[in-house]
């Protein structure tokens, strides 16, 4: 299956600060990727530049041509952004990569359905309204949809800002810290959702400091530290590197956060 | 931009606060603008002390004017309060309900008709700086004028001696001779005596007397204009060199709408972009990578988000600013024939304040330090563009002008007093004025939302 989205040794400067230095990964179709480290490690900077709304100081961010893709992959790759230039469009082969940030970007004075009905009208969406119903349905916010966001709970609010991400039924949805602010049956609706978009082959890429939400549904987990890019692989090649795991339960909850601190104190690059 | 104006008008509706605000400002501003110039006290409340003894007169020749005239004539000017002592004045003056009190002295008769000494009047009031100058002038400007009508009247008083002893016949007054001789008619009569005489030197003399009559008579004839210029020496004629005088009402209402413009322009446009990037939707709208149909790499460009804040706060601003002028037309006679500058006027006036807003919402990361910025920017602005020339330093009045002219509200100011006024200087250069600086505040906007974070 060929890549839905290739980013290629990117770098993000902030001054004299390197937030991103020469990472480069490829994503498919029906992946969830999470993608961990500590705090300044760069991984909103990363989320960013995938979506769009910063440009790389250095390297390309590529996304699979094949436009609005539902089920299955891309067939090929186009630039969208590179250093210090906007991200552009190849011809029909353009898609947004939707995006759900951290805290909620809603206009709190609208209703749900009028948030959803603008952004799919802002995105062109063919049937605006239908998309809105299929949205409602799909993240269960349909007895609200005339509700201003501004009187939701956090958690519908986050359900709202991640069906925003995905009202143009985009390949690729990134999500930074999506359930930061849930408590732990929001996070299981969320995750439950977001597993069903992920079976219908978009691609999920989100932040997280919650190391046993990667290890539970993360097929492939990005290890970032200091703007580098450290491991990219499956958690439990990630959890097989560390000494204790070859007497445990490989997916147990506690140990990859274990693993990774393991990890992080033998591989984090020190200050250059 | 149809769906982004469609979805901040919705917002609007819903800010209840402030939707009231858009409607009951206009309607309060106007109303009180209207009553403030329509029913303003024409006359200051004053209290007047009058002490002199009644019936007080002052002798001008053969003929007495009568101080209690001087009073009324004082009284006309203000809106008199009689109270009977100084310290009955004092008080209302402590008290606030006169502005000022006036205490004509008992002496007053005798020092008018002293060669000596001037007549004085004591004038009593209190209050801050403001108001003892607001005092200070309303009463020197109705002394001035009371002087004068006292004057004209000691002039009359003069005149009709003059007359009479130019004209002759009876004077009027207790114990005057009866049939008095003018001067114009000693030459005459003399003449027939003289024609009479035999030469020598009795002839000579009358004739000697003859000439002085008719000299006298002459000179004296004069002496009414010359006291006439010497009661008002100096008189103004005004010329105004460009554009027409300016009612200072109208003038007024034109200051009160460009404010009213300005505030509404530029807090909500500077709102309006501070908004989306306090919801974190400004990335979501500019910072979005390329849609389906290619169209671009963001949802909307910066130019579009910008340009809809503008249209959407100049549009209010505008309907506003023009629902005010036409309300205040009821109360002060405007123009109407020049209503299609008053229309360019405010619509220009709107976008250039409205740009202003956008740059300063762009700048701003929040709703309320945009519209913290935009009060303390604006509300000084304002005020330096209507410092008049003279009253400050040559040097700091240039500064003062530089400033002005790089902030829209001198230029909004000109163009409407040009358009409802037709003050100077004419309204196409403040137009294309405003329209530079909407492109300059425009562009310093687009800067300012380079970074959608």
């Amino acid at each position: 299956m060929s890549a839905v989205l290739r980013v290629s040794a990117l770098g993000k400067r902030y001054g004299e600060l390197d937030a991103l230095r020469d990472v480069s990964f490829e994503a498919r179709a029906g992946e969830l990727i999470a993608v961990v480290g500590p705090n300044g490690a760069g991984k909103t900077t990363l989320l960013s530049i995938v979506v769009g709304i910063q440009r790389p100081s250095a390297g390309t961010v590529e996304r699979g041509g094949a436009g609005k893709v539902e089920h299955g992959g891309a067939d090929e790759v186009s630039p969208v952004a590179g250093p210090g230039r906007r991200p552009r469009v190849a011809g029909r082969a353009g898609w947004r990569v939707g995006w759900a940030p951290q805290s909620p970007a809603l206009y709190s004075k609208l209703s749900v359905a009028e948030n959803l009905e603008l952004f799919a009208r802002l995105e062109g969406v063919a049937d605006p309204r239908a998309a809105v119903a299929r949205m409602l349905e799909q993240t269960g916010l349909g007895e609200r949809a005339r509700e201003p966001v501004g009187r939701l709970s956090g958690g519908n609010r986050q359900r709202v800002n991640v069906a925003l991400g995905l009202i143009g039924e985009p390949p690729v949805l990134a999500l930074d810290e999506p359930s930061a602010s849930l408590d732990p049956g929001q996070r299981e609706r969320l995750w439950q959702f977001l597993a069903t978009r992920v079976a219908g082959g978009t691609t999920v890429i989100f932040s997280t400091h919650n190391v046993t939400e990667a290890q539970r549904y993360a097929t492939r987990v990005l290890v970032l530290a200091q703007g580098r890019l450290l491991f990219d692989g499956p958690p439990q090649t990630l959890l097989a590197s560390s000494p204790e795991q070859e007497q445990g339960d490989e997916r147990d909850s506690g140990d990859l956060e274990r693993a990774l601190v393991r990890f992080l104190a033998e591989r984090e690059p020190g200050p250059t | 931009m149809r769906w982004l104006l469609r979805k901040d008008l919705l917002i609007l509706g819903r800010s209840r606060l402030l939707l009231a605000l858009l409607i009951v400002y206009p309607v309060a501003i106007t109303l009180l603008i209207g009553l403030a110039i329509s029913r303003s006290p024409s006359r200051p409340r004053v209290a007047i002390v009058d002490e002199t003894p009644p019936g007080e007169t002052v002798k001008v020749g053969d003929q007495r004017v009568l101080v209690s005239a001087y009073a009324r004539e004082l009284f006309d000017q203000v809106q008199a309060v009689d109270v009977s002592s100084r310290a009955q004045a004092v008080a209302k003056v402590e008290s606030g309900s006169v502005l000022a009190a006036v205490v004509i002295p008992p002496d007053i008769a005798a020092r008018i008709a002293s060669d000596t000494e001037a007549a004085q009047l004591e004038v009593l009031y209190n209050g801050d700086a403001l108001e003892q100058s607001l005092v200070a002038s309303t009463i020197n400007s109705a002394l001035a004028q009371a002087n004068l009508a006292f004057s004209a009247q000691i002039q009359q008083a003069a005149g009709s001696v003059i007359g009479s002893l130019l004209s002759g016949g009876n004077l009027g007054s207790i114990g005057a001779p009866e049939n008095l001789i003018g001067l114009t008619q000693i030459a005459p009569t003399l003449g027939s005596v003289i024609a009479r005489q035999p030469r020598g030197h009795d002839r000579t003399q009358l004739e000697r007397i003859d000439t002085f009559a008719g000299f006298a008579a002459q000179n004296l004839s004069l002496a009414g204009r010359v006291l006439s210029i010497i009661g008002q020496p100096i008189r103004v004629d005004s010329v105004l060199l460009h554009g027409r005088r300016t009612p200072l009402n109208t003038f007024a209402v034109v200051v009160a709408v460009d404010l009213s413009l300005m505030l509404v322009c530029v807090l909500l446009a500077a709102g309006g972009v501070a908004l989306e990037r306090e919801e974190h939707t400004l990335a979501r709208l500019i910072g979005a990578p390329p849609t389906p149909s290619g169209a671009g790499g963001a949802l909307i460009s910066r130019e579009t988000l910008l340009a809809e804040k503008t249209l959407l706060a100049a549009g209010c601003a505008f309907v506003l600013a023009f629902a005010m002028l036409a309300g205040i037309g009821a109360f002060v006679t405007l123009d109407w024939g020049r209503v299609g500058q008053w229309l360019a006027a405010l619509a220009l006036g709107a976008v250039a304040f409205a740009a202003l807003g956008v740059a300063i919402g762009a700048l701003a990361r929040d709703v309320r330090a945009a519209s913290l910025l935009a009060f303390l920017l604006s509300l000084p602005l304002a005020f330096l563009a209507l410092v008049p020339a003279g009253s400050v330093s040559g040097g700091f009045y240039d500064a003062i002008g530089a400033i002005s002219f790089v902030f829209p509200f001198k230029a909004a100011l000109q163009a409407l007093d040009a358009a409802v006024n037709g003050a100077s200087p004419a309204i196409g250069l403040p137009l294309v004025h405003l329209a530079v600086l909407s492109a300059v505040f425009g562009a310093l906007a687009r800067v300012g939302l380079r970074s959608v974070e």
